[in-house]
């Protein structure tokens, strides 16, 4: 083979190598362990079949884990986009304080995921927190908002949302801006009041805008763990376990890997629907000019 | 009626202003066009019409409302933007539909206005294609069928040829023509170029820096414009102006009062010899580049008084470069130091140039 035959592929070759190392290669032990019984140190790896998958389907706990995580994920992703899409639509003005408004509410974007769950565990704090002492002023008390079943999940959907508003925002505002102003223009000389302008103008416009939002908020959500190792360690009562974080304690602290594993690929294949279903869209629902 | 009237109109943004003190009527059913180079006003003038733009003193005017403070969409005005601005996101249908929905026309005759207007700008094939889908041409007629759909009282038009290659703002400039005859309601057309204010309008406003310069009909504005700038900016080429003291060894001592003489490039003969004759000025003159367009051949020429464009309709010159350039009195425009026009005595007079011996024209076989 010459060596204008054999130069595109010596010049791929460090990035494959990087992608092989790292991603093909993982992924595929993976699923090879999710069809074996492994304990981290033994030297044996009993292949088990699809044993993991049957009992995993069958683990009640696991499938609260699910539905944790679908209700953490588009509870999530629902508030952050119509709360971000307001402020947005609010921000998008020229001026000294749209800018600090804006700046601060980016701020929580750049803190580290454990600062962030430090110190809503300590504002959520039953007894002595800013937000129950906040919400006493109306004559509302002592909510335990990370210690009770029916407020925990809630209490992290509130974090995620805070930290994710400001990202949002900063996208939405772009896309709020790349729309030609002469539309508007237009929609004003044809009498077209402002719900009309947002519904018919502004929201189709930004099509693409929401569409990438939501499928990068629902991945990012789904893979949701920081903040549940720190704050609630999957409790109350298993009501905060989310996928990655059952992942975890299986494979890291029971030392189940195998069926860490199978977790680790029903997980795989949940973004990769996903994401097949983005790339499917796009271009075809979403308007992009 | 929908005569449009500007009363005072100052508009300042920031601590610049952009017009100033406009005093100017629109007549009910005129094709009136807004010319000047960048930056003179003349958008923003036509945005304050629309209602895009607040004034920050003076009051708008159409027939006998004054629509001030009322919003752009209450104004019965249709506008045909510079890069059309249709919505992208509605097919072209939709967007001619857009404005009717909003005023509540029953969806009968929507389908039936659709139909006439599509008929009319020639889009009834492409009815169910989004914008993007459509060349230039086809999208102005877009910009132009959702105007008239509404059956505004008057038709706003900014810059809209501008993004056209030559040949298709030709037919459209002819289109628009045709199709202000046939709605006979008022048009405001603004544009930079002035081949088009010239070939389209029935009344041309020029502005300069915020002030109006003149308001005229094209043809009053070619022959008898008020002062250096509209001299300047009305013709192809523009027009040649030159310091009287320059101009002092050709001239008789009766122009003495004049700051600036001018003669348009197209009134200037090219002779082969010093042609002795009263009532001319003649310049020795040196060709320095030829442009030859077919019907007219345009010459840099110079000489002591200075350089010049001089426009030609003979066969262009190609045996010398040593000409005289004769250019009648009467022709010639004067004006003071203030650049305004002296409507001196001598100019435009009594001698038409057929009673004058003529001499051998160069070139023109």
């Amino acid at each position: 083979m010459s060596w204008i035959k054999a130069r595109p592929y010596v010049m791929i070759f460090p990035a494959i190598l990087v992608f092989t190392l790292f991603f093909l290669y993982p992924i595929g032990y993976m699923i090879f362990l999710s069809f074996h019984d492994w304990n981290f140190v033994s030297p044996v790896k009993e292949f088990v079949g699809f044993s993991n998958f049957t009992s995993l389907m069958e683990d009640a706990k696991f499938l609260q884990v699910l539905r944790n995580t679908f209700m953490y994920s588009g509870l999530t992703v629902f508030l952050t986009i119509s709360i971000s899409l307001l402020l947005a639509l609010w921000l998008n003005k020229k001026g000294a304080m749209y800018g600090m408004v804006q700046g601060a509410i980016f701020s929580p974007h750049i803190i580290s995921l454990v600062s962030i769950s430090m110190l809503w565990m300590w504002i959520m704090d039953t007894d002595y927190g800013l937000l129950n002492w906040f919400l006493g002023l109306f004559g509302i008390t002592n909510i335990p908002w990370l210690t009770d079943p029916k407020t925990s999940l809630l209490s992290l959907i509130i974090v995620a949302v805070w930290k994710g508003i400001g990202y949002y925002t900063l996208i939405f505002i772009a896309g709020l801006q790349s729309i030609p102003r002469d539309i508007y223009e237009a929609a004003a000389l044809d009498d077209t009041n402002r719900i009309r302008t947002f519904f018919k103008l502004t929201l189709p416009m930004l099509s693409p805008t929401l569409f990438f939002l939501t499928i990068i908020g629902l991945i990012g959500s789904f893979q949701v763990f920081e903040t549940i190792s720190i704050m609630t360690k999957g409790g109350p009562i298993n009501s905060t376990n989310t996928i990655v974080y059952y992942i975890y304690e299986n494979g890291f602290r029971f030392f189940k890997i195998g069926y860490a594993s199978t977790a680790g690929v029903i997980l795989l294949l949940i973004i990769g629907i996903f994401t097949v279903f983005y790339f499917k869209l796009l271009g075809r629902k979403v308007h992009y000019q | 009626m929908a005569e449009i009237r500007l009363e005072n109109i100052v508009k300042k943004f920031n601590e610049d202003t952009v017009v100033k003190n406009l005093n100017l009527t629109i007549q009910d059913g005129s094709f009136t066009v807004i010319v000047g180079p960048s930056g003179c006003g003349k958008s923003t003038t036509l945005r304050m019409i629309a209602g895009l733009e607040a004034p920050t003193s003076g009051d708008i005017w159409i027939g006998d409302e004054c629509v001030t403070h009322t919003e752009p969409g209450k104004r019965n005005i249709a506008m045909v933007f510079q890069n059309y601005a249709l919505y992208p996101t509605m097919t072209v249908r939709k967007n001619i539909e857009f404005g009717l929905v909003n005023k509540k026309v029953p969806k009968a005759e929507r389908e039936v206005l659709i139909r006439e207007i599509s008929d009319i700008v020639g889009l009834t094939e492409h009815l169910d294609k989004k914008p993007q889908q459509l060349s230039g041409g086809q999208r102005q007629r877009v910009a132009l069928a959702r105007a008239m759909v509404k059956k505004p009282k008057v038709f706003i038009l900014d810059e809209p040829l501008s993004n056209l290659d030559a040949k298709l703002r030709g037919q459209m400039r002819r289109e628009l023509i045709e199709l202000h005859q046939k709605l006979g309601i008022t048009f405001i057309y603004v544009t930079h170029d002035q081949v088009e204010a010239m070939s389209m309008g029935d009344q041309i406003i020029l502005l300069d820096k915020g002030v109006m310069q003149q308001v005229d009909n094209p043809m009053k504005m070619y022959h008898d414009p008020n002062n250096v700038f509209t001299a300047e900016f009305i013709g192809t080429p523009a027009m040649n102006i030159v310091k009287r003291t320059e101009m002092d060894r050709y001239l008789p001592d009766l122009f003495k009062k004049a700051a600036f003489v001018g003669f348009k490039p197209e009134h200037a003969l090219l002779v082969d010899e010093e042609w002795a004759i009263s009532n001319y000025v003649i310049m020795e003159s040196e060709i320095l580049t030829t442009e030859t367009l077919g019907a007219e051949t345009i010459y840099a020429v110079r000489n002591e008084a200075g350089m010049m464009n001089i426009k030609s309709f003979t066969e262009p010159i190609t045996n010398t470069k040593k000409i005289h350039v004769a250019v009648a009195y009467d022709k010639l425009y004067f004006f003071d130091i203030a650049e305004e026009r002296i409507r001196h005595s001598y100019s435009h007079n009594t001698i038409p140039l057929s009673q004058v011996k003529k001499p051998a024209l160069v070139g023109g076989n």
